[in-house]
């Protein structure tokens, strides 16, 4: 069941276009979704596809076209660091290793306590603020010296203490 | 480090963050332009409605409409305007924006669209994103002044989802325009009305191609379309739809307000205005800097604070990741503009400029670009799908020392069968930085592979006489 509170978030986006083009309001109804709930599930899947009255495979090709959707749970915070080539050459792919050191994980993986997973991602859109990291899809992280990345996870660990 | 104690973790973890978001103090509030117009006196704090009209904001809308005591412009009036000021697509095709505006079909009775491409993900721009940070009501305006200059009514401004704060940004803007009656039905007064409307990206590369952006609207994988139909007649729902990026709009309010003419002399002939470069990689200042059409390249490397620690400059990659590599000796002589860029063998692009010093390994720079275009390809040509993971699958070999013989041929080979074969143009993208990697540094591949060769052949006795061993064994 969609929330009711959902449901209002969901109609805030929906009428953003024609009464018969409600699919082009999928994009940002998952997005609201993943906010919510982590991830997008398949029950997530249906439920919105009916909401907007969409194939339940039309909203999971788009779940799984794009790359920020997460198809499966993820840890709490979302670590997403640019290795594009602008962020390679400053230090985007060092800043990756440091963070795998720092974690005790390789990227794509998540720790055993469940707070952070490790991605690597294409370009941000931020190359001169490099090296640049996407947390939870929202927060862009500049500038993150190796420093700067210690102290944002003991900072987010303290957080959760 | 120490955190203020809050019994709300969310809130705690959101401080934690807020610590690091770009301010844009380095990137755009550095006061190394030249004759800004776009980025002119802003700080961060001043995005706001009545800072943009305090700067003059909205007087172009005003005097379009005829609402600053002057007869208005008609349509016609307006797209002659900015023809003349050589205004051309900032997102990287550069085609003339004038002559855009005059391909909508002005009388054409049904809906049509306008569209803004904010989703900025060519590796190496980041300047629409400080302009829709910082100055998010130029965007505004221009769109509206374009939606008047066509006739349409509903637009969207498509953003780029991993800059999603900075589309919440651009939210909270149309806000304040729509309650100040600037966007809505009877615009200031007139019978002009414009919808408005900001929609988001969630990481896919391809969405800045606008027919996949297009798609992508629509609710879709954003898959791009064939061409012709092009989206002035068949655009977004099969509708007359015109599509310009963010940059493009936001010079469109100083046209209106100061004459094409005056643009145009900002710049160069055929290259009018000013441009914002987002110059990355090995310079002491990365950042956003907006100088007029034509300023020297060498000048907009010395703005951004030259070669990091006071290397040599090996290579440019002028107009984002898929604009071929120019050699230094070339790019020196090189002015910032679409023509000048174009004659030495490359593009101006989206303006995003890669600076590489010569500590720089031309086979894991080209690698980590093939990897992209792998990655980013839509998977629906079969040229790109697949050869775009030949071009990764054999750099990345070259780069491991695995390199064969014939590898560059190979390269080459791949190359050409992308190139000018699929629907759209990352194809070609993907294509163009191979080429011209090897064209300039061929020297650097060959002696990857001429390594493995030599190796290879070294260790070949070897082989042999194992095999001689295990016969007479």
């Amino acid at each position: 069941m969609i929330s009711e509170s959902t449901k209002v978030r969901f109609d805030r986006e929906i009428a953003k276009y024609p009464t018969e083009q409600r699919q082009s309001a999928v994009m940002a109804c998952l997005q609201i979704v993943q906010e919510e709930q982590g991830f997008v599930s398949a029950e997530s899947e249906r439920l919105l596809a009916d909401y907007l009255g969409m194939a339940p495979i039309a909203v999971h090709e788009v779940t799984t076209f794009y790359n920020m959707y997460n198809q499966r749970p993820v840890g709490k915070y979302k670590l997403n660091v640019c290795t594009n080539l602008p962020c390679q050459l400053r230090d985007g792919a060092q800043a990756l290793k440091h963070l795998e050191r720092k974690l005790g994980i390789a990227m794509n993986e998540t720790t055993a306590d469940g707070l952070f997973t490790l991605q690597q991602s294409e370009c941000l859109g931020a190359c001169a603020d490099s090296p640049v990291m996407l947390v939870n899809d929202i927060a862009m992280c500049s500038f993150m010296s190796n420093d700067k990345l210690d102290q944002l996870i003991d900072g987010l660990k303290s957080a959760e203490a | 480090m120490t955190l203020p104690s809050l019994s709300n973790n969310k809130t705690a973890a959101q401080i934690v963050l807020s610590q690091f978001a770009a301010t844009g103090v380095q990137t755009c509030f550095h006061g190394r332009h030249i004759d800004p117009q776009i980025l002119a006196n802003l700080d961060g704090s001043n995005w706001h409605l009545k800072d943009y009209e305090s700067r003059g904001g909205y007087q172009a809308l005003r005097k379009i409409l005829g609402q600053d005591g002057g007869e208005g412009l008609t349509p016609d009036q307006v797209i002659a305007e900015v023809k003349s000021s050589g205004l051309r697509g900032r997102g990287g095709a550069g085609f003339p924006t004038g002559l855009k505006w005059s391909f909508m079909p002005r009388q054409f009775p049904g809906q049509k669209y306008l569209v803004c491409n904010s989703d900025e993900g060519e590796p190496g721009t980041c300047k629409d994103r400080d302009i829709m940070q910082y100055n998010p009501h130029s965007v505004i305006e221009g769109m509206a002044i374009a939606a008047y200059a066509m006739g349409i009514n509903v637009g969207y401004n498509y953003i780029h989802g991993e800059i999603f704060a900075t589309y919440q940004r651009f939210e909270a803007a149309l806000d304040e325009a729509r309650a100040a009656g600037l966007l809505g039905g009877g615009i200031l007064g007139s019978n002009f009305s414009f919808q408005l409307h900001a929609a988001h990206g969630f990481g896919a590369y391809i969405c800045g191609e606008e027919t996949g952006l297009l798609e992508s609207l629509e609710g879709k994988k954003g898959q791009p379309r064939f061409k012709p139909p092009f989206p002035a007649s068949f655009g977004l729902y099969g509708k007359p739809t015109t599509i310009n990026n963010t940059e493009t709009f936001a010079a469109v309010p100083w046209i209106i307000r100061n004459g094409g003419q005056a643009y145009l002399e900002c710049g160069k002939p055929n290259n009018g205005g000013t441009k914002i470069y987002s110059v990355s990689g090995d310079v002491e200042l990365p950042g956003n800097y907006e100088i007029p059409m034509g300023t020297p390249f060498s000048k907009l490397l010395e703005l951004a604070g030259g070669v990091r620690k006071g290397r040599v400059l090996k290579a440019v990659i002028p107009g984002g990741s898929s604009s071929p590599v120019l050699p230094a000796s070339i790019m020196m002589e090189c002015t910032m503009d679409y023509d000048s860029i174009a004659k030495a063998g490359s593009m101006l692009g989206s303006g995003a400029v890669i600076v590489m010093d010569d500590t720089r390994c031309m086979v894991e720079s080209l690698r980590r670009l093939s990897y992209f275009y792998m990655h980013e390809s839509c998977g629906q040509c079969t040229p790109c799908r697949e050869g775009t993971g030949w071009l990764w699958r054999v750099v990345d070999r070259i780069h491991n020392g695995q390199g064969r013989q014939n590898d560059l041929d190979l390269l080459n080979s791949v190359a050409d069968n992308i190139q000018g074969r699929t629907i759209c143009a990352l194809g070609d993208a993907a294509a163009m930085p191979v080429r011209a990697m090897i064209k300039h540094y061929r020297h650097e591949f060959e002696a990857m592979i001429q390594k493995n060769t030599v190796q290879a052949v070294a260790s070949q006795p070897a082989v042999h006489s194992t095999g001689h061993a295990s016969a007479q064994a």
